[in-house]
């Protein structure tokens, strides 16, 4: 039968958003039209006018605040090219994938296709949509590569497994449209890359295949225009249209009654007013800036749940099949409240909400701004949100934020290159699907935007290094992954490589965590457990001791002990962990906002718009000590608890601070001033140890213009970074995505250390063997972009050159509080390490004198 | 001062069996009655084993541990070197032993007595190299073997277990291979450069030493810090 004639009829809808003049028309068939006008709807501009361009052969960007109906206008001309094409003819066996949506959630998609099935279906349209993430079971997948749907909605991972495989070419035949959601999130990651690297090569299978780019609001939106389009010459741009945001949010900042903490996360201050605000609404989002202040947040909430609402919670940490019933509810609007961290950033559509509160500070305007978008789904009313400061420096944060997010003011971290970790894994996904010709493949990859610029040589060095590791001493040739053929083509050399390949896809490499289970107390790890409570780090259980207590899934657990690999812990008495904190989910504070706080900072006239306690607090840091121009650097000394404490005050940023924090315990431990560790916050950096740093500083032993001068960014930073730990777990993760290593999956936990060699070990023999590796270079790019923030740090010494203000303290002060409750996390390596030692090695001789 | 005088400031010198020995921070342990120095688990040739399954860690894990071993020779100029068992990491290692690793091994063998003790990776003679392969080699009343003997023996100096201990101070954890000893029988630490550790919490390590008399020498940058038993963490 041919298809109706009418579904080819067009309408013209001519009231769109004018970006560029020469707009062409779109063709909406009568189905759609239909259902728009049943409902008394029409479509939206810029869902024609995204149509429109599509229809004209565009590749585009459509960026719009949550609640624009983002999603429907990617997909229209999807359902509507769908709707029109003819019938499958009699013999015609295969027809692959016609429109594949990536989405960086599995969740998401999963969203997705219910919110799609509806229209599909109420319009009678002939479409099969289908998931595929990694839980979709094994026959499933089987059965989607015989008979594929039209749409099918994945992950970057699984796009880069459906690539991989040799039917590759016969699946994605038929495609026209690549629909890339959240995608302002998906381009700044490693898994943006390997995104980037799927997509060229598609283009390669289907070369006039169109992309659709769904984004928040971003800063610099022509980077991702790029990024949907060949760059290969570089520089084109997709089309873009851009929805100016909803309504105004009504934002406001808490203003309590009660003493807001002079340091601290939990808000518990504010507890009751926000429980009455969770009262008057119908569904309030409360987010937060880390696990631990989730569990706290939920924890105190109950205790004051007179009314019993149902209250939940939602992080990272808890097992998964809690998270997905705690989704469920939501979805059934069965909950009044939900407390959440970052797992729920990105757009999925949950209930009616109808209030956000942001406990903490927001950290970046454009994180606010997306977290706001969570209320009220609906562009025309305005979202409402309330900011609970947790503390004083965060009210000052909060009132930057507010102020930014009155202007518009955006921050989307800059853009990287590349990472040749992400190229190696797709080099060998690439020889997996087929042989390949090195200048091919290297003509291809330069389609994809963060390898644009990559040059041969280095591409050279990457195909070397899935062959035979690439390394200057060329023993391994023998052992290689994949070999030249005599043709010059280069094919896998054994079909376990293949397999190696699928099961160490991806980018995202989770730091090693451990189950907790609940079992009785006192009887250490001896006893059977009971159910799982969630999972945490390992490494935040190496500082506990059995009998030390912290709270996970709102409740206030005892530490047992560690069984093979799960972690046993028993009900606690009592209500206040004596660990209160534990690492997970912290955001970097932006530039633009730890500007704003320094700035406010200096200026005593900007205080009125502050809570008379804050600038009380700030009043009394100027009387016990000073408070910074907005041009000088402060430093505080002073002793407590028989330690030696050195704050700065450089409002730079967590990450910058975390360096400086590296290159500073360096010199001083060079200049024997014994640190023994410092922790990082978005305003201060706290360096402790055991010699008096203030005296050091006073007598001239160690110059604070010396110790803070710019040439730490030279040798020291570079020594530093060869011996960092923090370049060791970079490294962990370049070897793991690169394929150098393998990922640890389960019931492997056991192979042991005759088996497997650690990252770092490897690390230690590469960099005193071959430095110029071409791992080491991928782990350098990282760790000078994603760790150090050296740019920031390197305008910081050179701004406040000459400007140190010093003060010698005899007792911590106002402003140093926050930092000195945040002690505990860092480490440092070096000769503190071995201070430790000495000192446990000492306990031994007291015990054999007789003395402990 | 003398040559023993300044190995000894950096070093522990304990008693095993009545025997005095030298736990040294590179993990070697001298013998300075007998001028015997041991190493144990070098794992020699353990990145190309590991590259023959397509995992292509770098090349040089037997270049490092061999400069590391010439360094320790050079300070304590042994009349004999005991290698205490895995000293290749599988059967084939000594093998494929490139060339120029071989010369290098070969010069730093001439001169003095070499025993190779058997392990269970490398349970016969290595390939082309000089030296005489043993189960088990007595030095006074010391008994040099790969494995610790289940039953307890005195004056067993074994390896096979690479232990390794955990200090947790301030809410810092540091851990570190170590030597492990209780004056009759003590256990090295594991040599090679791509070895890791087995913490000596561990119930491999169970039965094997005297909890009250346990001591482990942790290895720190330039010297051994002895740590109780008590004091120790596991995981």
């Amino acid at each position: 039968m041919a298809a109706p004639a009418f579904w080819f009829s067009s309408v013209d809808l001519t009231q769109r958003p004018s970006i560029e003049s020469e707009v062409p028309s779109a063709r909406l068939p009568e189905p759609f039209l239909k259902w728009f006008s049943e409902r008394g709807w029409s479509p939206r501009a810029h869902q024609i006018e995204l149509l429109a361009r599509a229809q004209a052969g565009r590749s585009a960007l459509l960026i719009a605040p949550t609640g624009a109906g983002k999603t429907l206008a990617g997909f229209l001309p999807s359902l509507v090219d769908l709707a029109t094409r003819p019938k499958r003819r009699p013999g015609e066996a295969y027809r692959g994938v016609h429109t594949l949506y990536i989405s960086p959630l599995k969740a998401l998609a999963v969203d997705i296709e219910r919110n799609l099935a509806k229209p599909v279906g109420e319009m009678g349209l002939p479409i099969a949509m289908e998931t595929r993430t990694g839980d979709t079971p094994a026959h499933k997948r089987q059965r989607q590569k015989l008979s594929p749907p039209d749409i099918l909605l994945t992950t970057p991972e699984q796009l880069a497994l459906l690539i991989a495989s040799k039917d590759a070419d016969r699946f994605f035949r038929g495609l026209r449209y690549m629909v890339l959601d959240e995608l302002h999130s998906l381009v700044i990651s490693k898994r943006g890359h390997l995104l980037s690297l799927g997509l060229a090569r598609l283009r390669r299978l289907v070369p006039d295949l169109q992309t659709i780019g769904l984004s928040a609001t971003v800063a610099q939106p022509d980077q991702l225009r790029r990024w949907l389009v060949p760059q290969n010459p570089p520089g084109e741009m997709s089309d873009l249209i851009e929805v100016a945001g909803g309504a105004r949010p009504e934002i406001t900042i808490l203003a309590s009654e009660e003493r807001v903490p002079w340091a601290g996360h939990s808000a518990r201050y504010a507890i009751p007013e926000v429980y009455e605000a969770i009262r008057r609404h119908k569904t309030t989002l409360l987010f937060v800036n880390t696990r631990s202040q989730a569990e706290l947040l939920f924890q105190e909430l109950w205790r004051i749940n007179e009314d019993s609402l149902p209250i939940a919670l939602h992080h990272g940490s808890l097992d998964v099949g809690q998270r997905r019933r705690v989704e469920k509810a939501m979805e059934q609007n069965a909950l009044r409240a939900i407390v959440a961290t970052s797992t729920l950033d990105l757009g999925i559509d949950w209930g009616d909400v109808d209030l956000v509160v942001h406990v903490g500070a927001p950290k970046g305007a454009s994180r606010l701004a997306q977290r706001i978008g969570r209320s009220n789904h609906r562009m025309d009313e305005p979202s409402r949100a309330i900011l609970v400061p947790a503390n004083r420096f965060e009210v000052l944060e909060c009132e930057a934020a507010l102020e930014a997010n009155y202007l518009g003011a955006q921050d989307t971290p800059p853009l990287r290159e590349g990472g040749l970790d992400v190229l190696a894994q797709h080099v060998l996904g690439c020889a997996c699907a087929g042989p390949f010709e090195a200048s091919d493949l290297y003509e291809e990859i330069r389609n994809a935007e963060p390898y644009a610029r990559l040059d041969r040589e280095t591409f050279d060095k990457v195909v070397a290094f899935v062959a035979t590791g690439g390394y200057a001493l060329k023993s391994y040739e023998r052992f290689a992954r994949i070999r030249q053929t005599k043709e010059g083509l280069w094919r896998i050399s054994h079909p376990r490589f293949a397999q190696q390949y699928r099961l160490n896809v991806g980018t995202i490499i989770e730091a090693p965590m451990l189950n907790v289970r609940m079992t009785r107390a006192g009887r250490g790890a001896n006893v059977r457990g009971g159910p799982v409570l969630g999972k945490v780090e390992e490494y935040f259980l190496e500082t506990l001791s059995p009998g030390d207590t912290f709270l996970l899934s709102g409740k206030v657990v005892r530490f047992e002990g560690i069984r093979e690999n799960e972690c046993l812990v028993s009900s606690a008495a009592g209500s206040d962990p004596k660990v209160p904190y534990y690492a997970g989910g912290k955001f970097p504070l932006s530039t633009y906002l730890a500007g704003e706080v320094r700035a406010m900072l200096a200026d005593p006239e900007r205080w009125q718009v502050l809570p008379d306690q804050v600038a009380d607090w700030l009043r009394l840091q100027r009387d016990k000590s000073v408070l910074p121009g907005r041009g000088e650097l402060l430093v505080e000394t002073f002793p407590r608890g028989g330690r030696h404490y050195m704050v700065a005050y450089p409002f730079e940023g967590r990450l910058a601070h975390q360096t400086l924090g590296m290159l500073l315990t360096r010199r001083l431990d060079r200049a024997g001033g014994h640190p023994l560790g410092f922790v990082a916050t978005e305003y201060s950096l706290a360096v402790w140890g055991l010699t008096d740093m203030g005296a050091m500083f006073a007598s001239g032993a160690l110059p604070l213009s010396k110790l803070f001068d710019e040439d730490m960014l030279g040798d020291d930073l570079e020594a530093w970074l060869d011996e960092s730990w923090l370049l060791k777990r970079t490294f962990r993760d370049c070897a793991l995505i690169s394929g150098l290593i393998e990922k640890r999956h389960p019931g492997q936990e056991k192979s042991g250390r005759q088996v497997t060699v650690s990252a770092d070990l490897i690390y230690d023999v590469l960099r005193s063997h071959e430095p110029d590796h071409i791992l080491m270079r991928a782990t350098r790019a990282d760790a000078a972009a994603g760790l150090l923030d050296v740019r920031r740090l390197s305008e910081m010494l050179s701004r406040i050159s000459g400007r140190i203000v010093h003060k010698r303290l005899d007792r911590i002060s106002p402003l140093a509080v926050p930092v000195m409750l945040e002690i505990g996390r860092e480490r440092v390596d070096g000769e503190a390490n071995d201070l430790l030692l000495r000192e446990a090695a000492d306990d031994l001789i007291h015990e054999a004198m007789g003395e402990a | 001062m003398n040559q023993a005088a300044r190995i000894e400031a950096h070093a522990a010198l304990i008693t095993v069996a009545g025997e005095q020995v030298l736990c040294d921070p590179a993990g070697v342990l001298y013998v300075p009655a007998a001028r015997v120095m041991a190493v144990s688990d070098l794992h020699l040739e353990k990145g190309s084993s590991l590259a023959r399954r397509g995992t292509l860690i770098p090349p040089y894990d037997t270049a490092a541990t061999l400069a590391r071993l010439n360094e320790a020779l050079l300070r304590y100029r042994p009349e004999t070197v005991i290698s205490l068992g895995d000293s290749f990491h599988d059967v084939e290692g000594s093998a494929r032993l490139p060339q120029a690793f071989r010369d290098k091994l070969k010069a730093m063998m001439e001169g003095r007595r070499w025993f190779w003790i058997a392990g269970n990776h490398d349970p016969l003679p290595p390939d082309d190299l000089p030296g005489r392969t043993v189960d088990a080699l007595a030095v006074g009343a010391l008994t040099f073997r790969h494995e610790p003997s289940r039953t307890g023996c005195e004056g067993e100096i074994a390896g096979h277990l690479h232990p390794g201990a955990r200090v947790v101070r301030r809410g810092r954890s540091v851990r570190r291979a170590c030597f492990v000893a209780d004056g009759q029988r003590l256990v090295m630490p594991a040599f090679g450069a791509f070895t890791g550790t087995l913490n000596v919490m561990d119930e491999a390590f169970a039965g094997l030493f005297a909890r009250d008399r346990m001591v482990a020498y942790l290895l720190g940058r330039d010297r051994v810090y002895a740590v109780a038993g008590t004091q120790l963490r596991s995981g």
